[in-house]
């Protein structure tokens, strides 16, 4: 993670297949630093399978994965991992660990002092409004809003330069929805990080992301600013994705 | 043909301190006998056994087995000797492999038995012979105590009498009747088999444990059991004996089979008891034990003092059983260890192969194999390999915790969420950070399930330990077993149920100290 000028992700060459079936077939992208990159598209078009090749979760069959500027290490993957926050749409909190240790579980490991892991988590907790006292609970004694909003302190904890979000917003009713975003845009003003975030709903990634890719199974169809994507979609099937919203 | 698999390293291990001390004074005892080179064979002799060393007395489970035992052990007792008994083992085989292995040095046994099963002669040959053969293998066999203990047909007078039979023979006309005979019995070529050849004989025979097997014939749940002739329980439940008019079965000489090591006061003290014993006194001795209620030590003592061999008042315990505490304690040894052993070995290999269904599958095929080898069986299997007593006994129950515990372990690993491992991965932690911090503390609640159905497990099965000299509270219920003894049964039975009861209480303890109250829950998702 050397180039400063470097784009965050790079996927060059790329080809991806499962169980016999193609899915990437020679995909060129770059994804920009310091930005919101979107991945949208109806479920299948391999958005989240893109997400899990910048983290190492899924390997290329072929072609190579930059970020920011290096291959990824296969060899070295938690190091590198660290350095990149990972957020799902189920969440996941490990239910046998409070709040306090499932936002800290890698600081600790880290070896970060208690002082520090309680300044970080203070900041962290008062960027997206929640309570000091949740930390003592367990996961399963707070709101799903809650969770949803531990989930992302947890990715950020080490301030990773990168974030990855695979649905991350979608597991709350649409009021809470709404907040988290407006939580989580404050926490992109005060804490700029590049970002790429998968979802499949044409709104929320309208509303806050920088940079879209739309992607139809196996191709992207479109990478562009969300401007130019509403004002001049490339094809029908951009233009399909954009009516389909509600 | 005497060992089998006996390596240095396992001798060592069950010998211990005691065996390397006896090297040591073998090779001082032998320095002494260069030195005092005319005394050699006589000191060469002594030598061979040093006085510390005690003499190992076994018996198999039968009341007749343990008292004879007793008798030899207090005979030579008063001949001098320190002894150590190991009383009650499980069948010919455990005792024969004892003898033959040095774990033990004197047990009481039958010419018949000898010849058949233990030398696999076809008839019995003169005694001289038997002694011959014996000694190939290091071994002796003594003067024969007198009596003649045949294999015989038991059932209850009144069926027998109503039913006209009188001779073995006449059971060919009844061919429904429900005979049960003692399993090694059923397999041994000069028992059931060869026996039904001779006389004609149809019925097919139930296996029935010989301890329980009168209790049986008494209740008519059997109406014809396989019996020996000196047994105290024929005359007091009034069954008769079928004649063997075509003499089928061969003499049984009750006869001190003993290791050749043994020195010769040793067998000078048990020549003492040649013919002393008749099949009525034999008779009259087993009754005391069974109707009397004396312990099998005053009924030897006894006998002893009346046979002249000793005037000493000899200090026994009359009380039913007197070592429950010490039972108690070798029990929860062998269980413990066991247990600890099993962990050590099944938790890092489920840890190692739970990944691969392949190999998963595997092993727990190998180790469902392993469950399924009869206990009794596992236990002699393990004689050969680790002789009788703690070692074995704590191996075999190793064997059969490791099912219950690797398939716990294999299953509580595989249903930890996957979504879970998926997180702990991306977000950076190790292969190491994610076992210890996320897959096993999500796996504990089940894995400790199965240790705990393992440590229940092997509190019941550890009563079969005393069948090889392991002790422990089947102690108690193999000597209850054999001398129809429903009390003594229930003197092991019940600590042992207690123990895991408490073993139960002491898992949940410790699962509420380990596990957060809202984690206890997920075992029943």
């Amino acid at each position: 993670m050397s180039d400063d000028t470097a784009p965050a992700v790079r996927f060059s060459g790329l080809h991806k297949g499962f169980a016999g079936q193609r899915l990437f077939e020679g995909i060129d992208l770059e994804l920009p630093r310091d930005r919101i990159t979107a991945l949208v598209g109806a479920s299948g078009c391999g958005k989240s399978t893109l997400l899990q090749l910048i983290n190492g979760l899924i390997r290329p069959d072929e072609g190579e994965v930059k970020v920011f500027g290096a291959a990824v290490d296969y060899a070295n993957l938690p190091a590198m991992r660290r350095r990149i926050g990972y957020a799902v749409q189920q969440i996941g909190l490990f239910p046998h660990l409070s709040v306090r240790d499932n936002v800290a579980i890698l600081a600790d490991r880290e070896g970060w002092s208690a002082e520090r892991v309680k300044a970080r988590i203070a900041r962290l907790f008062q960027m997206m409004d929640l309570d000091m006292a949740l930390l003592t609970r367990y996961p399963h004694e707070i709101s799903g809003g809650q969770a949803q909003r531990v989930g992302l302190c947890r990715a950020m904890m080490l301030e990773p330069p990168l974030l990855l979000l695979d649905e991350a917003f979608s597991a709350v009713d649409p009021i809470t929805r709404i907040e988290v975003h407006a939580q989580f845009q404050r926490m992109q003003q005060e804490e700029p990080r590049s970002v790429v975030m998968v979802t499949h709903d044409m709104n929320e990634a309208l509303s806050l992301s920088d940079h879209m890719v739309v992607m139809a199974p196996g191709v992207v169809l479109q990478a562009a600013s969300p401007d130019t994507i509403t004002t001049a979609p490339a094809d029908e099937r951009v233009a399909r994705l954009l009516e389909a919203r509600a | 043909m005497k060992t089998l698999m006996t390596t240095p390293v396992l001798q060592r291990s069950r010998r211990g301190l005691s065996g390397a001390l006896m090297v040591a004074g073998l090779a001082l005892a032998s320095l002494g006998a260069l030195v005092t080179s005319p005394l050699a064979s006589a000191e060469e002799k002594a030598a061979a056994w040093p006085e510390d060393k005690p003499i190992v007395v076994g018996s198999k489970a039968d009341r007749e087995g343990h008292l004879l035992g007793e008798i030899f052990a207090q005979v030579l007792e008063d001949a001098g000797f320190t002894v150590e008994r190991r009383l009650g083992l499980g069948q010919t085989i455990i005792t024969y492999q004892g003898l033959a292995e040095g774990e033990l040095d004197v047990y009481p046994e039958y010419t018949g038995t000898l010849a058949h099963a233990i030398l696999k002669l076809d008839d019995v040959p003169a005694l001289e012979k038997l002694d011959e053969l014996s000694r190939e293998q290091g071994l002796r066999v003594l003067e024969p105590l007198g009596f003649n203990n045949t294999y015989a047909v038991s059932m209850r007078r009144d069926q027998a009498e109503s039913l006209g039979i009188s001779t073995i023979g006449d059971m060919a006309d009844h061919p429904d009747l429900s005979v049960a005979m003692s399993h090694e019995f059923i397999k041994r070529p000069d028992g059931w088999p060869g026996l039904a050849a001779e006389y004609g004989l149809s019925q097919v025979p139930r296996g029935i444990e010989h301890g329980i097997a009168y209790q049986a014939l008494r209740e008519s749940k059997i109406d014809a059991t396989d019996a020996y002739s000196t047994e105290g329980d024929i005359k007091r439940f009034d069954f008769v004996l079928l004649d063997d008019d075509k003499g089928y079965f061969p003499e049984y000489l009750a006869v001190p089979f003993v290791n050749a090591a043994l020195p010769e006061d040793a067998v000078a003290a048990l020549n003492q008891l040649a013919g002393s014993l008749d099949e009525d006194s034999m008779q009259a001795l087993n009754a005391r034990v069974s109707t009397d209620e004396q312990s099998f030590a005053q009924v030897a003592s006894r006998f002893i003092q009346e046979q002249g061999i000793t005037t000493e008042q000899r200090e026994v315990s009359g009380a039913k059983w007197d070592k429950l505490g010490t039972n108690l304690i070798e029990h929860l040894q062998l269980t413990l260890s066991a247990l600890l052993l099993a962990c050590l070995v099944g938790l890092p290999l489920s840890l190692l192969v739970y990944r691969n269904p392949k190999v998963s599958r595997v092993v727990l095929y190998v180790t469902g194999l392993l469950q399924t080898i009869p206990s009794i069986a596992l236990l002699a299997l393990m004689i050969p390999l680790f002789g009788i007593g703690v070692v074995p006994a704590v191996i075999a129950l190793f064997v059969y915790s490791l099912l219950p515990i690797i398939r716990a372990a294999i299953t509580a690993l595989l249903t930890v969420d996957p979504l879970l491992v998926k997180v702990a991965r991306g977000m950076g932690l190790t292969r190491r950070e994610q076992l210890r911090h996320v897959i096993l503390p999500l796996a504990t609640p089940n894995l400790l399930t199965g240790i705990k159905t393992a440590a229940i497990i092997n509190i019941g099965t550890a009563t079969l330990a005393a069948f090889i000299g392991a002790g422990g509270l089947g102690e108690p219920i193999v000597t209850g077993l054999s001398l129809n003894d429903y009390d003594l049964v229930l003197y092991g039975a019940i600590p042992a149920a207690l123990l895991a009861i408490c073993a139960e209480l002491l898992f949940e303890l410790f699962e509420r100290l380990v596990i957060p109250a809202h984690m206890r829950g997920l075992k029943a998702r």
